[in-house]
């Protein structure tokens, strides 16, 4: 019994008696008050329309239940995985904590697949049947737990109900509250990232294996996957680099796309073309990534090897690889491009009328105007615009990942593979990957890196367009 | 022309031209901005549809399996079926059925799992036709070879067979049949530099490889077909068919090019709809694999990424836009959410890697994390687009009807909402169709592991399309390429459909107040 329970897709189901609940407590709140006997002074008017009373008590109704559910979701698989490790026998123990998390995730796994049928190890299967105990006994605790809460909270809110209970009051603070906690939980993912970043890295400085701080940002040896080599220099200049690349490719072209949209194109050739250029933001990365290794990446070698042939060169001038920084920069630089172009598009657009009337009033041409009063009135926003698309370029990671190779090199070479601080993070903790090495977590350390810089961007940027946009309104 | 410091009038016309001059580079500038970001787009899909082309359909071989000899359907399994298989292959081609190696090069044709699915069929319906005719996918190289290689085929007419003779090393002695047509053909060899390529030579059906030449006789290899029995005065034409590759770079042998000639011949292999891109899981051989199992989770996945992040991010918007007062906090969660917009995808897989995984203890690689975190990663782009709807919706609506006296939230819920829904669907819309494009983050949760069933609910073991683009694109043999790019334009096409839906709602419900 217990186990079949551990055994079930439960947590859909649960939303549906959920939901029966509310509807009945919302239902019966509603009609009760409405049956309420009507008194004659004027003070037995209803306070609140019977559809607030019904919203009120289906609040008092969910709202425990769904905490209940809610603790269980959050701790109850933890307490079950916890009880089980617990009881392993020694001899399983002994062999470490990465063997007992292999165990673990193959009987968890097992389960959540609903494969009744033994394997004939016996300890894997005595662990499989307990664990689908344990976890039905903790869904029943949760369901049990769960009903008493909603019939607990239904009979408390049924005693206020009366025709002077003020339910509107209630029901609308609780739908401010519940809105709040809605817009706390982007605060809380910011706070998680923060804590979860900080937290690994600390453990990654500090676990035997890990390097210093010093190390860490100056070092021009980086070997995570085998050695112990934590000098992640290298994966910065490579970031700089590509991003640089991109960035060659996407200031000019954006800007420019963005000028000639603004001042000179027809309302009917930018009704066509803004939307085909903002297509090329739609596009997921990995289409790029595959797009630079199969197209671009063999052209950018071809290109290498003509050099290379060139009479005045010297036979091994550019690396030449299957994929090179220049590849990818290349396609992220042309990803980028409508970030570049539709944020400097609104900023010249923003620029007052007037300054171009009095350029063209005294004689000047058109480009000279946008050249020597648009784009000044404009530089800051299209600095921000340019910011946000460097932190853009710099936590891009698909394009890297297919198409820039994974050799931490230090060298100006742009056909050479070189790789960034995103394919270290994916390489790094693709797979089953046990969350105590120092090779894990110096992913993590890598993305705290990662995370900082482009936070430092974008808070320039978003002050930059902040103030910019003060200034004219 | 001397009167005052104005400069001449030719001066003047020079500098004027010159400035009329930088005006038009300047806008050509623009121009080519432009055209240089189209014309990637443009060689993006092109690039991408033409590879894709030849994924869409693949070979076929036609096989007649005695259903008489089968076992009892209940029993058919895989062995019984390639056995009763390779038992007809070889009845087509008797001559290979002494070598072991040259058997060998008979069955890798089809791959041994290319019968899965006929198993399935047989088990549930067993048809009643007798000798039964099936059709088999054939291995991925033989598939690509008939795609491309087999182009590169030319067959000349060499002459007429005189005698073969087998020799004692066990290849064969094939001569003229008395017009020195053979010589002829062996300068033409020698002079068209055809030695880096294999020659196969076709003497009445029967396939030969061309190793070696004596005097004005050919030495010959037999790889398939009946060797036919001749005497001095047969008088067969001799073909000669030059591959256009060798050995080395080459997928398959010379033999099986010979029986692959011999089965078109036969007209047994057939071109079909490829329609296993559509239906089949993935698996480790591109040609029985498919991206059926990698759609049901993306639906999966998308369906928790906006149950998760459509109610919280519309809810989020209506408390910042309507409800909160400009205080310190607000102001913070403002500029918070308008940085996590920016942070970069992979951060929010470390996020799911740390605290739904380590911390939380879930599961790997299933669409329940992977939507959470998808949820986690547009939840600020949902916000956004809402306010910015909730915002257009002008004030004099809310005033009337909080002057009729509705509450605040009764203003918001029944007048507010309502008139901004529109907007606030196609900003979802496109928030979700980047979320299904969405590849990093997902990687960091596992959902790269190898999956060959189709998930059944959002707590299995899953991966989505764009992972399996990346995943089949790192596959090494190079059948997977073609194949990728199918399922890329599956994708591109989804998220096309999905951007037209939002621009079509924007355009169906935009109200100018």
């Amino acid at each position: 019994m217990l186990q079949t329970i551990g055994h079930l897709p439960i947590g859909w189901l649960l939303i549906a008696p959920l939901a029966a609940a509310g509807f009945f407590a919302f239902s019966f709140g509603r009609t009760e008050v409405g049956a309420l006997p009507i008194g004659s002074t004027i003070g037995a008017r209803l306070h609140s329309q019977p559809n607030y009373h019904g919203y009120f008590l289906a609040f008092c109704t969910i709202l425990p239940a769904a905490m209940v559910f809610l603790a269980y979701l959050m701790f109850g698989e933890t307490y079950v995985r916890d009880t089980l490790r617990n009881e392993l026998p020694d001899y399983l123990t002994a062999r470490g904590p990465d063997q007992i998390a292999l165990f673990m995730e193959r009987v968890t796994n097992y389960v959540s697949h609903r494969t009744i049928e033994d394997t004939g190890n016996i300890l894997f299967d005595a662990s499989v049947d307990r664990y689908a105990i344990l976890k039905g006994q903790a869904r029943l605790v949760a369901i049990g737990a769960a009903i008493a809460a909603a019939l607990g909270g239904f009979f408390l809110g049924r005693r206020q109900l009366s025709r002077s209970f003020p339910a509107r009051v209630y029901v609308e603070r609780t739908i401010t509250a519940l809105l709040f906690v809605c817009a706390a939980i982007a605060i809380l993912t910011t706070v998680g990232i923060v804590l979860s970043l900080v937290y690994e890295t600390l453990r990654f400085f500090s676990s035997p294996d890990g390097p210093g701080v010093f190390e860490f940002l100056f070092g021009t040896n980086w070997n995570a996957q085998t050695g112990q080599n934590f000098g992640a220099v290298p994966l910065f200049f490579g970031t700089l680099m590509i991003a640089l690349l991109a960035m060659c490719v996407a200031v000019p072209v954006g800007l420019f796309s963005a000028i000639y949209l603004s001042e000179y194109a027809s309302p009917r050739f930018r009704s066509w073309v803004k939307p085909i250029l903002e297509l090329l933001a739609g596009i997921p990365t990995v289409v790029y990534g595959f797009f630079a290794a199969t197209l671009i990446a063999p052209l950018v070698r071809g290109f290498a090897e003509w050099v290379n042939a060139l009479p005045f060169t010297p036979e091994n001038f550019l690396a030449a690889q299957p994929t090179s920084a220049l590849a990818a920069g290349l396609v992220m630089g042309v990803m980028i491009i409508p970030f570049v172009s539709s944020l400097s598009d609104d900023v010249i657009k923003a620029v007052p009328q007037p300054l171009r009337d009095g350029a063209l009033a005294v004689g000047a041409t058109k480009s000279e105007t946008i050249k020597q009063v648009v784009l000044p009135a404009a530089l800051p926003g299209i600095i921000a615009a340019i910011l946000l698309a460097v932190s853009r370029a710099i936590g891009e990671t698909m394009i890297v990942v297919m198409a820039a190779g994974g050799r931490a090199l230090i060298t100006l070479d742009p056909t050479s593979d070189i790789t960034t601080v995103t394919y270290q993070i994916v390489s790094l903790l693709t797979g089953d990957t046990a969350f105590d090495s120092a090779r894990t977590l110096s992913a993590f350390a890598l993305g705290f890196t990662l995370f900082g810089i482009t936070l430092f961007f974008n808070l320039v940027a978003l002050r930059v367009v902040k103030k910019y946009r003060e200034a004219y309104d | 022309m001397t009167e005052t410091g104005l400069p001449s009038e030719s001066v003047r016309d020079d500098r004027m031209r010159r400035r009329n001059q930088a005006e038009r580079r300047f806008k050509l500038y623009g121009q080519i901005a432009i055209g240089f970001a189209v014309s990637f787009l443009f060689a993006l899909l092109i690039s991408i549809g033409l590879r894709a082309v030849s994924a869409f359909s693949h070979h076929t071989l036609v096989v007649e399996l005695p259903a008489s000899e089968l076992a009892e359907p209940d029993n058919l399994d895989v062995t019984d079926l390639n056995l009763a298989i390779r038992a007809n292959l070889l009845t087509t081609f008797p001559e290979l059925a002494e070598d072991r190696t040259e058997r060998a090069d008979l069955f890798a044709l089809v791959p041994r799992l290319a019968v899965l699915p006929l198993v399935q069929d047989l088990q549930s319906d067993f048809p009643a036709e007798d000798p039964l005719s099936v059709n088999l996918v054939m291995s991925d190289d033989v598939d690509l070879y008939l795609k491309n290689d087999i182009r590169l085929h030319r067959s000349t007419r060499v002459g007429q067979a005189g005698r073969l003779a087998q020799l004692s090393t066990g290849a064969y002695r094939l001569s003229d049949a008395g017009q020195d047509s053979f010589i002829s053909f062996q300068d033409q060899l020698a002079a068209t530099s055809a030695a880096d390529q294999d020659i196969l030579i076709d003497l009445s059906g029967a396939l030969f490889e061309l190793v070696d030449t004596a005097g004005a006789s050919l030495i010959l290899d037999h790889l398939a077909g009946p060797v036919p029995e001749l005497g001095e005065q047969d008088a067969r034409p001799v073909t000669a068919i030059y591959l256009g590759s060798d050995s080395a770079n080459r997928q398959l042998s010379a033999r099986q090019v010979a029986i692959l000639i011999l089965m078109r011949d036969a007209g047994i292999i057939e071109r079909r709809f490829n329609a296993s891109l559509f239906v089949n899981a993935d698996s480790t051989y591109p040609e029985l694999a498919g991206a059926a199992a990698a759609i049901v989770g993306s639906v999966f996945t998308m369906l928790v990424t906006a149950l998760f992040a459509m109610p919280v991010g519309v809810f989020a918007a209506i408390y910042l836009e309507e409800f909160a007062h400009k205080s310190r906090l607000t102001n913070i969660i403002e500029v918070n959410i308008n940085n996590l917009a920016a942070v970069p995808s992979i951060i929010f897989g470390l996020l799911g890697a740390a605290v739904f995984l380590n911390t939380f203890d879930l599961p790997r690689s299933i669409p329940l994390v992977g939507g959470l975190v998808l949820g986690l990663l547009v939840l600020p782009t949902i916000i956004i687009a809402s306010r910015a709807a909730l915002r257009s919706v002008p004030p004099s609506m809310r005033e009337a009807a909080l002057g009729l006296g509705a509450s605040k939230s009764q203003a918001v819920f029944h007048h507010v909402l309502p008139r901004a829904a529109p907007g606030i669907l196609t900003g979802a819309i496109i928030a979700m169709a980047r979320a299904l494009g969405e590849t990093a983050p997902l990687l960091l949760i596992g959902m790269v592991a190898f999956v060959s069933d189709v998930p059944t609910s959002p707590n299995d073991e899953a991966t989505v399309l764009p992972v399996l683009i990346y995943k089949w694109f790192s596959g090494s043999e190079r059948a997977w390429e073609p194949m990728t790019a199918a399922i890329i334009l599956i994708l591109l096409t989804i998220l096309i459909a999905m951007n037209l839906v939002a621009v079509l709602l924007r355009r169906r419900f935009e109200r100018r107040w």
